[in-house]
């Protein structure tokens, strides 16, 4: 369906386009929810565990991803026509490595507390599905512009989830959001306790679950039929 | 009875189609058959009916949980009175316990009940029954002076996370009651474990009252095993004399520790009235207590390599009278629902529960107590060992098959 409408719309050659056409603003809307890279494609589920404790991490590794893969993206798009097919994963794992390199070293300069807390988790973006999803399911067969765009909205739509796991995470596991404490002393004097679930990995699984299922039965594109 | 049955009958049009409440028939549905025996009949065909349905069996469920509830809610009395150095009357004991346990079973068939009969009313399903052993299971594995407001936001999050995303009653893959156990245990482990929660009173959280005998220790036996072995003189405000005293108290519950837990007595008489009506699967229960016995007696032999861990040395069977084992291998590893389905596959999931609570109880020293850990792990392989056990019945039959075949 959408392949008719591409042919239709180049066919014209349309003497002013717009910035954004609506297949553009498509790249970067679909994944925040239709297709969303965590809760429909089911990529990076690691990190969405492990650096969600805090909003603080939680943050700067998403800045982290969508860095990278903005400009592993433009890089591979770039480079479509002259990587053989043999040898694509290996310059996508250079090009991918280098950018984390790149964040990794920018981290522990301008970030020092960030960077330690996130240790091993900027390195492991380089195996984060989505990064090498993306560059093998979009920028190998586009055009820079267009695959800026889907790196932009899928680390977008892996940041929406990360940030919402993370503010559940914190606030209940933690009684704080950003490290400000939100839930006044006398809730703790009356017999409140933070959640220890909450700081525990699976408990992020099951917020995503969670996601999952309000995503589900709010979107019903996404109902499986069987 | 006959009253009741007329108000029901009044208020059915309401309920029914084109009724003011018609919205709300599957809570009507609910009180109406868990009150009366519904008077469905198979048109058709030649079925077989039990006259036993799921609502009554729970029923059973409940009245085999209630000797072990009983002497647990005295128990908790006298572990407190005991632990102020009091002699209290015997029914002065019992209410002091009862008003400690029932508004944990309150609060958590409330707050059980509720969720239920919210998503069915938004599934528009009947209502499940499945929450009348686990609204009853859950308050007797907590400690009695656990928060109300966390037992509530345990048992939601057991009912929905447990039991409701998997499609209600008959579909969950873990047991709910145990669900809701772990959830507190990882959540507020403060509040369910250590040696300050088993006794009721606040004793020592009320910084170290001084009004508690001499020599208090709030540890379960469990925590003692690991400390000391089997050799165990003095538990909450009770010194033994010897270790038949010690055993006898832990016989008939007379122990700290979770509410319904401590009494093998009470939880025996409990196994008789599951096996007898053949609720529960004897075939579990003594697998369970078999796979116990015999990782016992295992680490009981090699106990003399390892001196820095005086649980090891511990009399096998101490395993079966202390701790939630007895009463997880009873109640919680029947579970029709989370438990293997084939008949072997029933002795094979019970025996490693046995294995593996004993395992966690006496290796890890962050866990006294491992049954719990051990059925919910064992709930997530049940499948699995149905499928090999039937797949190998597969295989076998085959090849008898072929051997006729060619014979």
């Amino acid at each position: 369906m959408s392949t008719e409408t591409t042919v239709q719309e180049k066919a014209p050659k349309a003497p002013a386009k717009p910035l954004f056409t609506a297949k553009d603003r498509k790249l970067i809307t679909d994944p925040l929810d239709d297709d969303n890279p965590i809760t429909v494609q089911v990529l990076g589920i690691c990190s969405a565990l492990a650096v969600t404790v805090q909003l603080k991490p939680a943050l700067f590794l998403c800045m982290g991803v969508l860095f990278v893969m903005v400009f592993g993206s433009a890089t591979i798009s770039l480079l479509r026509n002259l990587v053989p097919s043999r040898v694509r994963i290996i310059v996508q794992l250079v090009v991918v490595a280098a950018l984390v390199t790149v964040v990794d070293l920018a981290l522990k300069a301008l970030a020092y507390d960030v960077s330690k807390e996130l240790s091993v988790f900027v390195g492991l973006i380089i195996t984060n599905c989505i990064v090498m999803g993306r560059l093998e399911a979009f920028a190998l067969a586009n055009k820079p512009g267009p695959s800026i765009l889907d790196a932009f909205g899928n680390a977008l739509g892996y940041s929406v989830i990360l940030i919402i796991v993370a503010i559940f995470r914190e606030f209940f596991g933690s009684g704080s959001i950003m490290g400000f404490n939100l839930i006044p002393q006398g809730f703790y004097d009356m017999g409140y306790v933070n959640n220890g679930l909450f700081i525990l990995p699976p408990m992020a699984l099951i917020l995503v679950g969670i996601i999952i299922w309000v995503q589900r039965s709010r979107n019903k594109k996404l109902i499986e039929a069987n | 009875m006959k009253p009741l049955r007329n108000l029901m009958d009044k208020l059915e049009p309401n309920f029914q189609e084109g009724g003011k409440w018609h919205k709300y028939w599957p809570l009507y549905d609910g009180f109406a058959t868990f009150l009366f025996t519904p008077g469905h009949a198979t048109g058709k065909g030649a079925h077989i009916r039990d006259s036993i349905d799921l609502k009554r069996t729970m029923a059973m469920v409940i009245l085999a949980m209630v000797p072990a509830m009983l002497i647990g809610m005295y128990n908790v009395g006298f572990q407190h009175f005991r632990a102020l150095g009091e002699e209290a009357a015997f029914m002065d004991t019992f209410l002091y316990g009862a008003l400690k346990v029932l508004p944990l079973i309150i609060v958590s068939y409330g707050v059980g009940l509720g969720v239920e009969f919210l998503f069915c009313i938004i599934k528009g399903h009947q209502i499940n029954e499945g929450f009348l052993v686990s609204g009853m299971l859950i308050p007797l594995v907590c400690p009695p002076d656990l928060p109300l407001w966390m037992l509530a936001v345990a048992v939601i999050f057991a009912v929905v996370i447990g039991k409701e995303v998997f499609g209600g009653t008959g579909m969950n893959v873990l047991n709910v009651a145990l669900t809701a156990r772990a959830f507190l245990f990882f959540a507020y482990p403060a509040d369910i474990s250590g040696d300050k929660v088993w006794i009721s009173g606040n004793l020592v959280a009320a910084g170290e009252n001084a009004n508690v005998v001499d020599g208090y220790t709030g540890e379960t036996a469990l925590a003692q095993f690991a400390k000391v072995g089997g050799e165990v003189s003095h538990l909450g405000g009770v010194a033994y004399d010897g270790i038949s005293d010690f055993l006898m108290a832990g016989f008939i519950g007379l122990v700290p520790g979770s509410v319904g837990e401590t009494s093998a007595l009470g939880i025996l008489l409990g196994a008789l009235i599951l096996i007898a009506t053949g609720i529960g699967s004897w075939r579990i229960m003594l697998s369970v207590v078999a796979g116990g016995l015999a990782m016992g007696y295992l680490l009981n032999g090699v106990a003399g390599m390892f001196p820095d861990n005086p649980y090891l040395a511990i009399p096998p069977f101490y395993h079966l009278i202390f701790g939630g084992f007895a009463f997880g291998a009873v109640f919680m590893a029947t579970d029709p629902v989370t438990a293997s389905q084939t008949p072997t596959g029933k002795y094979i999931y019970g025996f490693l529960i046995g294995v593996l609570a004993v395992i966690i109880r006496v290796l890890n020293p962050a866990y006294p107590e491992g049954m719990m850990l051990a059925i919910l792990f064992m709930n997530v392989m049940a499948p699995l060992i149905d499928h090999y056990v039937i797949q190998s019945n597969i295989k076998r039959r085959l090849k008898r098959t072929k051997a006729l075949a060619h014979a």
